[in-house]
C-alpha cells in the first residue's frame, strides 16, 4: 500500500494525549476532530476526514499492521443501525453533559473539578495539569473533553484488539452523524 | 477494443456500509471510492477480486464473487 502523509496522523493523537496530559489546556484541540468531520460533510458532503485525516482511524490502522488485532467479525449488534445511532445519542448527550458541567462553573454554581473520568466511571486526580492559567470554566471543559476524547480512545482501542483494527469507525459518534448529513445531502440532490 | 474483465469482483452492499474508507485505503488496484459520503462502490472494470478489501472492512461486509 502506497504511504501517505496521512497514514502518520496518529502523531497527532500521540500529541494531543500526551500534552492533555501535562497540560490540560491542550484538550481543547478534540474540538478540531469534532469540527472538521462536520465542516467536510456539511459544506462538502463527504467524509474525507473519516476516510483518511481521523487521527483516530490512522491510530488504529497503524496498530492493526503491528499485528495488535485479532481480526474477528463484530457481532452483529454492534453493526446494526439501533446500535450505531443509540450510541451517537449517548455520545453527545455526554458531551451536552460536559458542556452543561462547563457552564454550572461558569455560573458558580459548581466548583472546577480537576480529575479526569474513564468510561464514565473511574476518576482520577488530574491537578498538575492546570496552573490556574485560565478561567476555571475553560478548565473544566478541557477536563470534560479530555475525559470523552480519552475514554472513546480506550473503547476504540478496546475493539481493535477483539475485532478488526478500524472497528471502532463501525460505531464511530462522529462517523454515524457525518454519513448520516451526507445522505440527506445525497437525497437532496 | 474491451478489456478483459477478471473473473471475480467485490460486492459491497451499499445498505450496510459505514462509508468509513478502509476498503478505499487498502485496495491495490485504486477500484473503490466513496460516493458522496454514503457508502463504498468498487469500479467494476478495475476490481480484479483480490479480497484485500474484504478481509479489512471492519464490518465485514464486503463478499467477493464470481462475475455473471
Amino acid at each position: 500500500m502506497k504511504k501517505h502523509w496521512y497514514h502518520y496522523l496518529w502523531l497527532w493523537s500521540l500529541f494531543y494525549f500526551g500534552m492533555g496530559f501535562f497540560n490540560i489546556l491542550f484538550a481543547w484541540l478534540g474540538l478540531i476532530s469534532f469540527a472538521l468531520p462536520l465542516i467536510m460533510a456539511i459544506g462538502y458532503g463527504n467524509k474525507l476526514f473519516c476516510n483518511r485525516y481521523c487521527d483516530r482511524g490512522q491510530t488504529l490502522r497503524a496498530l492493526g499492521q503491528l499485528g495488535l488485532s485479532r481480526r474477528r467479525d463484530m457481532p452483529g449488534w454492534m453493526k446494526s443501525k439501533a446500535f450505531r445511532y443509540g450510541f451517537m445519542v449517548f455520545f453527545f448527550a455526554m458531551f451536552g453533559s460536559v458542556v452543561y458541567t462547563t457552564w454550572l462553573v461558569y455560573s458558580g454554581i459548581e466548583s472546577l473539578q480537576q480529575m479526569v473520568s474513564l468510561l464514565w466511571t473511574f476518576h482520577f486526580p488530574w491537578e498538575w495539569a492546570y496552573s490556574g492559567a485560565v478561567s476555571p470554566w475553560a478548565a473544566q471543559f478541557a477536563f470534560g473533553l479530555y475525559s470523552l476524547m480519552l475514554t472513546s480512545e480506550v473503547i476504540a482501542l478496546g475493539t481493535m484488539l477483539l475485532f478488526r483494527p478500524r472497528s471502532w469507525c463501525v460505531y464511530c459518534p462522529m462517523g454515524t452523524l457525518t454519513q448520516l448529513i451526507c445522505q440527506h445531502k445525497m437525497r437532496q440532490g | 477494443m474491451m478489456k478483459k474483465l477478471s473473473p471475480r469482483h467485490a460486492v459491497i452492499p451499499a445498505a450496510e456500509c459505514v462509508a468509513c474508507g478502509t476498503c478505499v485505503d487498502v485496495c491495490p488496484r485504486e477500484a473503490i471510492s466513496i460516493y458522496r459520503g454514503s457508502y463504498a462502490q468498487i469500479h467494476e472494470e478495475i476490481c480484479v477480486g483480490c479480497g484485500k478489501c474484504a478481509r479489512e472492512c471492519p464490518a465485514s461486509i464486503i463478499r467477493v464473487e464470481a462475475r455473471r
